[in-house]
């Protein structure tokens, strides 16, 4: 059977020339571009995920994550360049990619007059899973998604995260080489978010397969990917390990929260001090600060206080340094970009759930 | 916009079940491989589904019982009307289909009844087929399985097809029961054959009307836009379809005072009135139900003029079926033709709204 496939390392054919010898890519795009009549909605991506990889789509509504991931699953047609999923152009042989490939797509529907059972058989048919291997392959996966106790009830009775796990249950039912979830915790309450990321990273561990995971909420990416490429207006701006693009930010710098003890007010001491960038009080937290250091000045900070004669009781660099390089990158690409940037860009480009945002 | 890959465009059909695909392979086979592509299934999976869904769905009881009533209305009137003249001579060569055919006023015969619901039939089974996986949003996960977009499309319309068939093959049977009891004679073998015919015939129909509203179901986004305008046609054509063809006639040859004049004007008006499948199921069910229909129209008409006006003719079977023919071969042109819009409108549009 098709979706038994061999793990994708052993899937793939000759590694394409310039293609890192560690495991050809399970996925990879080489100058994709997708335009909509005069309006580009991918503009000339390359990347590529590498077996047993989770990796992260990052960017804005709107950036063209979905028209990527369309076209990798050739249910959209490249107006220019290529792309190989498990060793296949999906242009050329869609259904050998869907064999292998299993998708969530951003607000996935199920047919809510059946059981979330039978909306997974009717998936495991179209893939034409023998009905026995079927039945058992559907019981373990609502299992593990947690929805054994619900699988005969109607799916017009579950709740949004409920969907959103059978949603990655029908993904898996195929057995698939490659997993892509097109914003799996969009419009979750936290704890369905909560619940839905540490199945993603479960599922990376106990399958080894490799996961594109596309999201415009970066601590969620952060959360579960190894690599991460942003993407800002059909481009992607910069890709690598969220230690690696931390690293590339090298000037960047860190956010220090800071209080001290005894409602001394080192504020006048921190703005002299040489290594001290900006000082602000923290809106999150009366009568704590946020200072601005270098990338790393967070250890010296302390020292210098306590040298300095104040008593830090709080001091927490926040690591937030991936999000704010996101933001540089971000706002730097749209003052590249002249016009025909997505209109709800860059004003926020990264809309986070968590309370505490980095200002 | 760009069509989308997984077309049936590429050829497929006359292709080898290829084998577990080898592991690894060269990247060069990658277009070689396109020619050993399997066959899909995927149609019978979503046909399998889509008639479970049918068969299950408040529509089609609705649709059966206002059917249902409609029928007996009729049959029983009809058969009211054979059991008093039954003594005498009546014009019907059989009364069996007479109880079909034949109206008593004030209640329409059951042909006609039929043939005025049967595209509400197709309609109802075929408007919300794309845009209702589109509304529910479960297209691109449809789509995202091993199957072609066609698969989607034909399934569905097979579907619809075998819901709208169990319907009328039970309706037919149940107010033919209760036409037999009333009028106690028992058909002939060939009135049976011409009736069944007659379904087949009416499922065609019903075809033509499901595959336009399939088309309007890839076409408008909204299910009530695509119910609208299938219904549009449908009211239209039976009610201005005659209208039309008159005055496009009229138009393009004026009637004028001579005798071929007038006779050119007809010919071109019933031409243009068999473009509508409504004209043509009309002709079909007289034709295939009533022996003595020998042809359509003026040149018939005609023509058994000038044999000497035999009106006892009757048609053997063979002969009938000869006689609608090309009435169904249009019937079944128009409905792939609306098929195949159907079909490439969906090819060519985005997965997602
Ligand atoms: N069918 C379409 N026609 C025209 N433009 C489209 C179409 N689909 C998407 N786009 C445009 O492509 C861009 C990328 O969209 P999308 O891939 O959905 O972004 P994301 O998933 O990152 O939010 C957007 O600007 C969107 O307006
Ligand atoms: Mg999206």
């Amino acid at each position: 059977m098709a979706s038994a496939t061999p793990l994708p390392a052993e899937a793939d054919g000759p590694a394409a020339p310039g293609a890192r010898p560690a495991g050809a890519p399970v996925i990879e795009a080489i100058g994709l571009t997708k335009r909509y009549g005069r309006r580009t909605a991918v503009e000339d991506l390359t990347f590529e995920v590498r077996p047993g990889e989770v990796f992260g789509l990052l960017g804005p509504n709107g950036a063209g994550k979905t028209t990527t991931v369309l076209m990798l699953l050739g249910l959209t047609e490249p107006t220019a360049g290529r792309a190989r999923v498990v060793g296949v152009d999906p242009t050329r042989d869609p259904l050998e990619v869907k064999r292998r490939v299993g998708y969530l797509p951003d607000s996935v529907g199920f047919y809510d007059g059946l059981s979330g059972r039978a909306n997974l058989a009717y998936t495991a048919r179209l893939n034409r899973i023998p009905a026995r291997e079927a039945a058992g392959r559907i019981d373990g996966l609502l299992a593990r998604v947690g929805l054994a106790d619900v699988a005969d009830e109607r799916v017009e009775t579950y709740s949004r995260g409920m969907r959103q796990r059978l949603g990655i249950a029908d993904a898996l039912v195929k057995d698939p080489a490659v997993l892509i979830l097109d914003e799996p915790t969009v419009s979750l309450d936290p704890e369905g978010v909560a619940e839905i990321l540490a199945l993603i990273a479960r599922i990376a561990v106990e399958r080894g397969i490799a996961i594109l995971l596309s999201s415009h909420l970066l601590d969620q990416v952060q959360a579960v990917c190894g690599r991460v490429g942003i993407f800002y207006a059909g481009r992607l701006i910069a890709a690598g390990t969220v230690v690696e693009l931390a690293a590339r930010g090298g000037a960047a710098d860190d956010v220090v929260e800071l209080a001290v003890a005894g409602g001394a007010d080192p504020t006048g001491w921190l703005r002299s001090a040489p290594s001290v960038g900006d000082v602000s009080s923290d809106p999150a937290a009366p009568g704590r600060l946020l200072v601005r250091v270098a990338a790393g000045g967070g250890a010296s900070l302390a020292a210098d206080l306590v040298a300095a004669g104040f008593a830090p009781v709080h001091l927490r660099v926040r690591e937030d340094r991936l999000d704010a390089i996101y933001r540089r990158l971000v706002h730097a690409a749209a003052a590249d970009l002249p016009a025909g940037r997505p209109a709800d860009a860059p004003g926020d480009p990264l809309p986070s759930h968590r309370g505490e945002g980095s200002r | 916009m760009s069509a989308a890959p997984g077309s049936r465009i590429r050829p497929r059909r006359a292709l080898r079940p290829s084998p577990e695909p080898p592991p690894a392979r060269p990247r060069s086979a990658a277009p070689a491989r396109a020619e050993e592509r399997p066959p899909s299934h995927g149609w019978r999976v979503v046909a399998a589904k889509e008639t479970a869904d049918h068969l299950g769905s408040v529509r089609l009881y609705v649709l059966a019982v206002v059917l249902t009533i409609a029928g007996v209305a009729a049959i029983y009137s009809m058969s009211q009307v054979i059991r008093g003249a039954a003594a005498d001579a009546t014009g019907y060569r059989s009364l069996f289909l007479a109880l079909f055919t034949g109206g008593a006023d004030p209640v329409p015969a059951f042909v006609t009844l039929v043939g005025f619901l049967a595209p509400l039939l197709g309609i109802a089974f075929g408007f919300d087929a794309v845009n209702g996986e589109r509304a529910d949003r479960t297209l691109p996960r449809l789509l995202a399985q091993p199957i072609y977009r066609d698969d989607v499309v034909n399934g569905k319309f097979v579907a619809g097809l075998l819901a709208v068939a169990t319907v009328l093959v039970a309706v037919v049977a149940f107010v033919a029961g209760i036409g037999l009891i009333r009028i106690g004679i028992p058909p002939t073998v060939e009135d049976v054959v011409r009736l069944v015919l007659w379904v087949a015939l009416t499922v065609v129909y019903v075809g033509f009307w499901l595959a336009f509203a399939t088309f309007c179901s890839v076409a408008f986004r909204r299910a009530a836009s695509s119910a609208l305008v299938a219904i549009a046609l449908w009211i239209g054509l039976t009610l201005f379809g005659v209208l039309l063809a008159t005055l496009v006639a009229n138009l393009l040859s004026p009637p004028g005072s001579t005798s071929a004049d007038q006779l050119a004007n007809l010919r071109l008006r019933e031409t243009l009135e068999r473009l509508s499948p409504d004209t043509l199921y009309l002709q079909a069910t007289r034709a295939i139900l009533d022996p003595r229909v020998t042809g359509f129209g003026i040149d018939a008409a005609l023509a058994s003029q000038s044999q000497g006006a035999l009106p006892s003719t009757v048609l053997s079977l063979p002969q009938s079926v000869l006689v609608v023919w090309p009435q169904v071969v249009a019937l079944v042109a128009l409905t792939v033709v609306s098929f195949g819009l159907a079909y490439v409108t969906f090819l060519r549009q985005e997965v997602r709204a």
